[in-house]
């Protein structure tokens, strides 16, 4: 026997494939049990009461009403919180029901279970809160210096950044403000589970979720029991885009089951979705480029402020992305950006797709624009003159040290032929309502690249753990795969199959559902899930073959089943990337990341300039990958970080009028439809990271993040507008917005 | 909640009259966003689906009878030609489902403000056939729409059907939402000529309490029309023309700033919906450009 079977046998499925998904043809039936569809025959309900209010103390709670509904089991307020009623996820400051102050609207007070769902809404409606309403702090760039919110102040994170000299000079300085609003992740499926009380005294959660060991970590610490005791499976999730990092209804459910000796579930609607999870911290960023004549640029200064609303969630992170990704992917020798994460009574903002790279890219892109204009340059050639390659110092110091072909991506979308004009009214701005027949209609061309680091940074230990059993079920080899890695709906389930049909050269290949009964994946989330799981489930693949060589024993078997007999194999792996160091905390100097990720976009939009419609044409997008383990996923997260990148550009924002959410629907908080996502054209480049598993790099986020200026790039050359805000609303297009404080 | 489902609409109307207080349900794409988000709980529902009088249209002179449970799907498919304004409406409604399941008495019933239907029957001059077991009265479109999703049906009363007039003549219908598809309308507008009286219709939605008519600009534009004895003899409208029935279409609105727009866009927009739109109406009026969108 040869140690490594797959020299021998070709499989069927492996990497570099793109066979069905195992979830594929349930889905697509509308037959996939998400989280909401969870079901125990005794199972009650429960529901949660939410402030009204963005800021405000509790004078009072009255439960007597609530508890009187016939059906109620419980109803419980902070001091039926067993453990800490304090958590988060990287600093704990959030309470799990609120105590004496609610920091934003929407915030958890109490909960009710009920033997109906209907029961328990109407019971929490008869709660009754006593509130003494607060002034709410709303401006990111004022709240600094406002009413503290948090006993530290409303400083959450502060990161600079300085390279080079502070005080160089440019013959050509272009300057501007962005702002960017506060996006949501959308997910169709909302935040649901049921919490099984077990005999043990512990609990089992059955839950959607993005990383199913802190959540462990934080609900043990709420409940005050050892984390053996609280066992968490991974239940049909709907989509996540960083919106099920942070907890929701996990700890509520629990409180609730172990209270009541029953199962529990809650489900959020719409609505509470948007209550529930944290959103894409909102930006104002003020930029200044300086370049020489010929375009090389000289320097970056920037001043970045992120809203992370009333809670830290992933702030300190998001913040040092935005610091450390500030400049884009150029080469610039002098640096010096300051960002800073605040506390606001806004809803709290956390992790969604591209982390602080969104916000930042839209403004040094737009830069890049200006700068381009007031040199009389083409917008392509100013950016590849400046672009990184492998090689290129970051602004934190950090060498790029892997392929980073940004000049390459953008020739590769400036290249394709432009699209023609449609002249069908579904090709036009404003689609079958009937607003132009090519009346005002203007064509416009917009590029951007952007830039994303993948996987965990700043010196976190970042690691994944994988099992795999081998053995022989009806006379053929068959491969078990077990992580704790979250499936949300991306496609890891299809890759650890593919990796390990790869590395041992079985074809059939089961993945177990994901539990704490294994030790963490880390989050599904920063792109990683490939690089770090998969590094994970190819380790645990090899100490499979390191002990079918010791079956072997030097004899040559060419039958693995033979080999294997009643033997079964079954290894675990913790597998971990190159570590990562913390930045200086006074210059932001260091190797913060591990792996960067690139991709550029051509945006093409027909503008209604009249109107202020806007319909993308086409938005191509050129990315590089290292290697595509399943090149139609790979497809999958372009278009789709593309469309959420569109999203960004032209609608979706939850609108907030002193710290009030003014559209938490999906009538108000658009979405893009299949009538405005564009087909797209995309070159996928695959340049191998030797220091990645197979090659490959994170793909997740690099596609959302310039979509977003590529698109606003192109509106602005077909209106000639300045539009420094996504998204683009037809007022902006039109003058027609509401003045600046004005009553709403 | 009681779940009534009438087979016929003379058994609907006597259930009406005897429970005021139960609620009408056709495609349900109104009435059961209602329930699902608690807005609304009826004693009872009051399920016209089973009703074969309320799904079918039929030719009467003059006009089409469209009965109230006739789907926005149908209305696309069958009756194009017949009511091109009202198809390009109901073209814009929703998403497939919804189109398939919305009807235009369900948009009457709810009279929302931004109802895509009603621009257009108060253009064209529709009456609400409005049935009890009193009798059946006939309410002109523009008698019919009273507040924010308030209308002049009796609590006993059902819409058996709208009559639209068959003018044969152009006919627009344009609505701004800020995505491509699947959006409430932000403001929208119809427009439809009447050479035969000599009369223009013109109405807006989503831009004031009710859907309304835009009276000074149908009058201008009637006279203008009616002056230069364009009917007969059609020539192209000079700009001044067209332009001030835009800004009489905007003056006749009293938007508000919301999430969906500003006061100031939705004005904006409706001068320049009503100006293209009596573009491609005066276009199709004297053959040169399409008849309908
Ligand atoms: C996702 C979605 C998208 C939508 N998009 C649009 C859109 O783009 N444009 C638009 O205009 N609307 C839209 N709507 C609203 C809705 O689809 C329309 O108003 C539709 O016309 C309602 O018709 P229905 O048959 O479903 O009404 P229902 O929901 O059944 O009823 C609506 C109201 O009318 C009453 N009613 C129904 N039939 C009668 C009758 N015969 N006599 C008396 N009262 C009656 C009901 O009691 C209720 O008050 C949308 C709704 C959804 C859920």
């Amino acid at each position: 026997m040869s140690p490594n079977p797959a020299e021998l046998t070709s499989v069927v499925g492996g990497v570099g494939t793109s066979p069905h998904r195992p979830d594929a043809i349930l889905k697509v039936r509308g037959e996939f049990a998400y989280a909401s569809d969870l079901w125990h025959e005794d199972m009650i309900w429960g529901a949660t009461l939410r402030s009204p209010h963005p800021h405000a103390r509790i004078v009072s709670i009255d439960l007597s009403d609530a508890l009187l509904v016939p059906g109620v089991h419980a109803v419980l307020t902070h001091e039926d919180v067993p453990g800490r009623n304090i958590y988060g996820l990287e600093r704990a400051d959030q309470p799990v029901l609120a105590e004496d102050v609610v920091r934003y609207q929407g915030e958890p007070v109490a909960l009710v279970a009920a033997d109906h769902p209907e029961t328990a809404l109407r019971a929490m409606k008869r709660i009754k809160v006593g509130y003494e309403v607060l002034t709410p702090v709303v401006d990111m760039e004022s709240a600094l210096g406002d009413t503290p919110l948090h006993p530290g102040g409303n400083l959450v994170r502060h990161v600079p950044i300085r390279r080079g000299d502070p005080d160089a000079r440019a013959a050509v300085v272009v300057t501007g403000r962005y702002e960017v609003g506060m996006q949501d992740q959308a997910f169709l499926g909302p935040e649901s589970g049921l919490a099984v009380p077990a005999e043990d005294g512990g609990v089992d959660l059955y839950v959607a979720t993005q990383w199913l060991h802190v959540d462990q970590a934080q609900v043990a610490t709420a409940l005050g029991l050892p984390p053996a005791l609280v066992r968490l499976t991974l239940s049909g999730v709907g989509g996540a885009f960083g919106g099920r990092e942070d907890l929701s209804m996990q700890v509520h459910a629990c409180l609730l089951a172990l209270r009541t000796g029953k199962p529990t579930k809650m489900v959020y609607n719409r609505e509470e979705s948007f209550y529930g999870h944290v959103h894409r911290h909102p930006a104002v960023l003020h930029y200044e480029h300086g370049a020489d004549r010929d375009g090389k640029l000289v320097h970056v200064k920037a001043r970045i402020y992120l809203d992370g609303g009333a809670y830290a969630s992933s702030t300190p992170a998001v913040v040092a992305n935005a610091a450390t990704l500030g400049v884009g992917p150029y080469v610039v020798d002098n640096v010096s950006i300051d960002a800073w994460g605040v506390y606001t009574n806004n809803p709290p903002c956390g992790a969604m797709r591209g982390f602080g790279a969104v916000q930042a890219a839209f403004a040094y892109e737009s830069q890049m624009d200006r700068l381009a204009e007031a040199l009389g340059m083409d917008p392509v050639d100013l950016r590849i003159a400046n672009a990184m390659s492998e090689g290129s110092a970051m602004p934190t110091g950090q060498v790029v040290d892997s392929a980073a072909p940004v000049a390459r991506l953008l020739e590769l979308v400036r290249d394709k032929p432009l699209p023609p004009t449609g002249t069908d009214l579904l090709d036009l701005p404003g689609g079958v309502a009937n607003t132009t027949h090519g009346e005002g209609v203007v064509r416009g061309v917009g590029y951007a690249v952007g830039i994303k680091n993948i996987g965990f940074s700043e010196g976190y230990d970042d690691y994944s753990t994988a099992r795999v059993r081998l053995q022989v079920v009806g006379g053929e080899p068959v491969a078990l795969a077990h992580t704790a890695a979250c499936e949300v709906g991306q496609g890891l389930v299809t890759i650890v199959q593919q990796i390990v049909r790869t590395e041992l050269g079985v074809t059939r290949v089961t993945v177990l559902p994901m539990d704490t009964s294994i030790g963490s994946a880390g989050s599904t989330s920063a792109s990683r899930q490939t690089y770090v799981t998969g590094g994970a489930v190819r380790a645990a693949c090899a100490a499979v073959k390191a002990r079918l060589a010791e079956l072997a024993a030097g004899r040559h078997v060419d039958d693995l089943a033979a080999l294997l007999g009643d033997e079964v194999v079954d290894e675990t792996a913790e597998w971990r990337h190159r570590p990562t160091e913390p930045i200086d905390p006074v210059t932001g100097q260091g190797n913060a990341h591990v792996q960067y990720g690139f991709a550029a976009h051509r945006a093409v939009v027909d503008v209604d300039v009249e109107l202020g419609l806007v319909k993308v044409v086409e938005l191509d997008c050129a990315q590089d990958v290292g290697r595509a383990l399943n090149p139609q996923a790979v497809l999958g997260q372009i278009q789709g970080g593309t469309a959420q990148g569109l999203g960004l550009a032209v609608m979706e924002e939850i609108r907030t009028t002193g710290g009030v959410v003014r559209n938490p629907s999906f009538t108000d908080y658009l979405i893009p439809t299949a009538l405005d996502m564009p087909p797209m054209r995309i070159d996928v480049l695959e340049l191998a990271d030797p220091n990645a598993p197979y090659g490959l790099r994170g793909v997740g986020e690099p596609p959302t993040i310039s979509s977003t200026p590529a698109v606003v790039a192109a509106i602005r050359a077909a209106t000639g507008r300045a539009l420094n805000r996504v998204p683009v609303r037809p007022e902006h297009i039109t003058s027609t917005e509401r003045p600046r404080g004005a009553p709403a | 909640m009681d779940f009534l489902r009438p087979a016929t609409l003379a058994e609907a109307l006597a259930l009406k009259a005897e429970r005021p207080g139960a609620v009408p349900i056709a495609g349900g794409t109104d009435v059961m966003v209602e329930l699902n988000f608690d807005h609304r709980r009826p004693d009872a529902l009051l399920d016209l689906t089973g009703i074969a009088e309320l799904r079918d249209w039929s030719a009467v002179p003059g006009a089409v009878r469209l009965g109230a449970g006739v789907p926005y799907r149908r209305v696309i498919d069958e009756l194009g030609g017949r009511l091109p304004a009202l198809a390009t409406a109901s073209r814009s409604v929703g998403s497939p489902q919804i189109r398939n399941r919305g009807t235009v008495g369900g948009n009457l019933g709810a009279a929302s403000p931004a109802g895509d239907a009603h621009p257009v029957l108060l253009a064209t001059g529709a009456v609400v056939e409005a049935v009890s077991t009193r009798g059946t009265r006939m309410i002109p479109a523009t008698d019919f729409y009273l507040g924010v999703k308030r209308n002049a049906l009796a609590p006993d009363e059902l819409i058996a059907a709208v009559h639209v007039p068959e003018t044969g003549a152009p006919q627009q219908f344009a609505k701004v939402g800020t995505r491509n598809a699947m959006v409430i309308a932000v403001c929208s507008f119809a427009i439809a000529l009447h050479p035969a009286t000599g009369r223009v219709g013109a109405a807006l939605g989503s831009a004031a309490p009710t859907p309304r008519r835009a009276t000074a600009a149908e009058d201008f534009l009637a006279d203008e029309l009616g002056a230069g004895d364009q009917w007969e003899s059609p020539t192209p409208l000079p700009d001044s023309t067209r332009r001030r029935f835009g800004e009489l279409v905007a003056a006749a609105a009293s938007p508000v700033d919301d999430v969906r727009g500003t006061a100031a866009y939705r004005r904006h927009a409706l001068s320049v919906l009503a100006r293209r739109t009596l573009d491609w109406a005066w276009q199709g009026y004297t053959g040169r450009g399409r008849p309908c969108a």
